[in-house]
C-alpha cells in the first residue's frame, strides 16, 4: 500500500511533527516501502487469533492503595525548560 | 601487569581485586586513560565519568579492605546512554535530551551500582535505540574497532565497541529487537537478552514497553552471568518485571551438554544469510555435537513475517511513549514558539533524528483510527502466532541455535539511504523479541577478520540453558578470546 503527501502530511500533525517542504517526497517514498513490507501481514491468516500485547500475557499487578511516593516537584522541575512559582511555563494559550 | 588489566576478565579481576593485587582506583584509572588514549578513534563513549568513577573505586577499595566486598565490588563498567543515572546527563543519543540529567537512578544502575561496580561512563547508541548500526546517534557514527570503516551493529553499538576495544570488562544494552544480541556479534563479544520481564525497566528511556529488555554486554559467557546476577529481580517500579525466582546464574556454567537438544530453524538457514556466516555457524554447532549434543530440525514458519510484525509493533508503542518529548517538561524545546502547537511541533522536529520521526509516523499511522484493525491488531495477532510457533519447536529441543545476524559489520553509511536495508538486519533476532524469549549471542568464528555471532534462544526464564550452552562453547573454543587490533596490548 502507498500514502500520498497529503496522508503523510496529515499524520505528522497527529504525531505532532513538521515535515520540511523539500523533504516530503523521500518521507512519503519511505513510508510508502515501510508499509509495503508490513502488508506481508496480510498473508497469514489470523481469524480467532486472540491479540498479544505482553508475551506472557501477564496482567497488571495490583498493589495496595497507599502513599509511597514523597512529593519531588523541585528536583523533578530541575530539568524543565521554564517554570515559574513550580509551574511548567508554556506559550499563552488564552489571549 | 597493568598494561594487561584492559584484557581481563571482570572473574578475573573480581579475584584480582578480593586479592588485593590490584586497587579498584588503579583499574579504574588505567581504563580511563585507554579510554581517553583510544575513543577519539571509536567514538563509543558520549560521556566519560572520570571523577565520579574515582570516587566510586575509592568507595570500593575501602569495602575490599574491610572485606565488606561482593563479587563485582571495584569492577569497572559501562552504561548504555538509554540508562537514566541521577546527576549524569542521560541523551538516549538525541538532541532531544542532549540536556538531559536525570533526578533518579534506573532500576538496572542503582542495582549495579549496589553490586559495587564502577561506573566509568556512557556509552554511544542509535538514537532512541533506533537503529542497527549506532549511525543514527546525533553525538555521530560509532566504530567498529575491528575494522574502523565499519559499523559496530546497533542499538548498543557503543557498549559492544567499548567492551570490544578493552574499555570496560562489562557494559549494560538494552535490546528491543535485537540491539543487545546484533552489536555483540559484529563487535566479537557475548551479549545477553534476558527474558522480557526478567531485568526492570524502571529508569530505561522507553523505546516499545512490550519489547525493550535490558542486559549484560561482556567479553565472555561467565562474566555475563556475574553481571546478570546484580541485575535482574522484579521490581515495584515496573509492574511488567517479573515475580520469578533468580537463580544464581554462576551455577548454570557448570554441567554438560550430553543428550542436549538444540533446535535448528530452517528459516534461519535461507538466503538471506552470507553463506559463508552459514558456514561457521555450522562449523560452531560441530563442537556442540562433539560434546554431546544433538541437533534437531524445526520450523519457525514466519519468521520473515516477524519482521512486518515488528515495525509495526514496535513503531506504534514507540509513538506513544516519545509522545512525552514536548519541550514542556523537560528535553529540547525549540526557541520563540509562537504558540503551543508551535511549541510541540518545532521542539519535536528539531530534536529527533530522521530515523526516529519515521518510526513515529508509522506508528501513528498504524494506531490511527481506520487503521488500527489492519495493522496494530493484526500485529498483535501475528505475534501470537510467532509465540506460538516458538512454543511449538520447544516441544521438540530444549534451546534453539543459528546465527544472531545475517552479515559481517557493513561499511558505515551502507545502509543508510534504505531502511528496508537495515531493518533486515534483525530478521534473526527481533522475533524472539516478540515471544519475550531470552536470546544470547557469543563469538563463533570470523569471515575476513570480522567477527560473527551464534545465536542461542531460550524458553522463558531458561537463561541458564543458554548461559551452560554458551560456556562450555567458550571452554573448548578460543573466538571469545580475539581481540581487534585496536583492543590488543601495546
Amino acid at each position: 500500500m502507498s500514502v500520498s503527501r497529503s496522508d503523510v502530511t496529515q499524520i505528522a500533525q497527529l504525531a505532532r511533527l513538521t515535515i520540511a517542504d523539500g523533504a516530503l517526497d523521500d518521507v512519503t517514498d519511505r513510508f510508502s516501502r515501510i508499509l509495503t513490507l508490513v502488508d506481508q501481514l496480510q498473508q497469514v491468516p489470523t481469524e480467532g487469533v486472540e491479540p498479544m500485547s505482553n508475551p506472557h500475557d501477564m496482567t497488571q499487578r495490583l498493589r495496595s492503595d497507599e502513599v509511597t511516593e514523597v512529593n519531588q516537584r523541585e528536583a523533578l522541575q530541575t530539568v524543565a525548560p521554564e517554570v515559574e512559582q513550580g509551574y511548567f511555563l508554556v506559550p499563552r494559550v488564552i489571549d | 601487569m597493568t598494561s594487561e588489566l584492559h584484557e581481563r576478565s571482570a572473574l578475573e579481576l573480581s579475584r584480582a581485586l578480593q586479592e588485593r593485587e590490584i586497587s579498584s582506583v588503579e583499574l579504574t584509572t588505567a581504563l580511563l586513560q585507554r579510554i581517553r588514549a583510544r575513543d577519539d578513534a571509536l567514538n563509543s563513549v558520549i560521556t566519560v565519568t572520570e571523577e565520579q568513577a574515582l570516587k566510586e573505586a575509592q568507595a570500593a577499595d575501602a569495602l575490599l579492605a574491610r572485606g565488606e566486598a561482593g563479587p563485582l565490588t571495584g569492577v569497572p563498567l559501562l552504561h548504555k546512554d538509554i540508562f537514566c543515572t541521577q546527576g549524569v546527563r542521560t541523551s538516549c543519543a538525541s538532541r532531544m535530551l542532549d540536556n538531559f540529567i536525570p533526578p533518579y537512578d534506573a532500576t538496572v544502575v542503582s542495582k549495579l551500582r549496589a553490586a559495587g561496580t564502577v561506573s566509568l561512563g556512557k556509552t554511544n547508541m542509535d538514537e532512541f535505540a533506533m537503529g542497527s548500526s549506532n549511525e543514527t546517534s546525533y553525538y555521530g557514527p560509532c566504530h567498529n574497532p575491528w575494522d574502523l570503516d565499519r559499523v559496530p551493529g546497533g542499538s548498543s553499538g557503543g557498549s559492544a565497541a567499548a567492551v570490544a576495544a578493552g574499555f570496560a570488562p562489562l557494559a549494560t544494552g538494552t535490546d528491543t529487537g535485537g540491539s543487545i544480541r546484533q552489536p555483540a556479534a559484529l563487535c566479537g563479544i557475548t551479549g545477553l537478552k534476558p527474558t522480557y520481564g526478567r531485568v526492570s525497566r524502571l529508569g530505561i528511556i522507553a523505546f516499545a514497553s512490550s519489547l525493550d529488555q535490558a542486559g549484560p554486554m561482556t567479553r565472555s559467557v561467565a562474566d555475563a552471568a556475574l553481571m546478570l546476577n546484580a541485575m535482574c529481580g522484579v521490581d515495584a517500579g515496573d509492574s511488567t518485571s517479573a515475580d520469578v525466582p533468580t537463580p544464581n546464574f554462576l551455577d548454570a556454567l557448570s554441567g554438560d551438554i550430553q543428550g542436549l537438544r538444540i533446535g535448528i530453524p530452517k528459516q534461519y538457514f535461507s538466503a538471506d544469510l552470507n553463506p559463508r556466516v552459514a558456514t561457521q555457524i555450522h562449523q560452531a554447532l560441530g563442537e556442540l555435537t562433539a560434546r554431546g549434543a544433538l541437533l534437531v530440525d524445526i520450523d519457525l514458519p514466519h519468521t520473515h513475517q516477524g519482521i512486518a510484525t515488528y515495525y509495526v509493533i514496535a513503531p506504534a508503542e514507540a509513538s506513544a511513549n516519545l509522545s512525552r518529548f514536548d519541550g514542556v517538561r523537560f528535553g529540547y524545546r525549540c526557541d520563540n514558539p509562537q504558540d503551543l502547537t508551535d511549541l510541540y511541533q518545532r521542539s519535536r522536529s528539531e530534536g529527533f533524528g530522521e530515523e526516529v520521526q519515521r518510526r513515529i509516523l508509522v506508528g501513528t499511522y498504524a494506531l490511527s483510527a481506520g487503521f488500527y484493525d489492519a495493522y496494530f491488531k493484526k500485529a498483535q495477532q501475528v505475534r501470537r502466532i510467532i509465540s506460538n510457533d516458538f512454543k511449538q519447536a520447544f516441544e521438540s529441543c530444549d534451546v534453539i541455535a543459528g546465527p544472531a545476524a545475517p552479515g559481517v559489520a557493513f561499511k558505515i553509511g551502507d545502509k543508510t539511504a534504505d531502511p528496508l536495508a537495515m531493518y533486515m538486519e534483525d530478521v534473526y533476532t527481533l522475533s524472539v523479541n516478540l515471544a519475550g524469549l531470552p536470546g544470547m549471542s557469543i563469538p563463533a568464528g570470523q569471515v575476513d577478520g570480522l567477527p560473527i555471532g551464534l545465536q542461542l534462544i531460550g524458553r522463558p526464564f531458561d537463561e541458564a540453558t543458554l548461559l551452560r550452552v554458551g560456556h562450555l562453547f567458550q571452554e573448548s573454543t578460543d573466538w571469545h578470546l580475539q581481540r581487534p587490533a585496536l583492543g590488543a596490548s601495546q
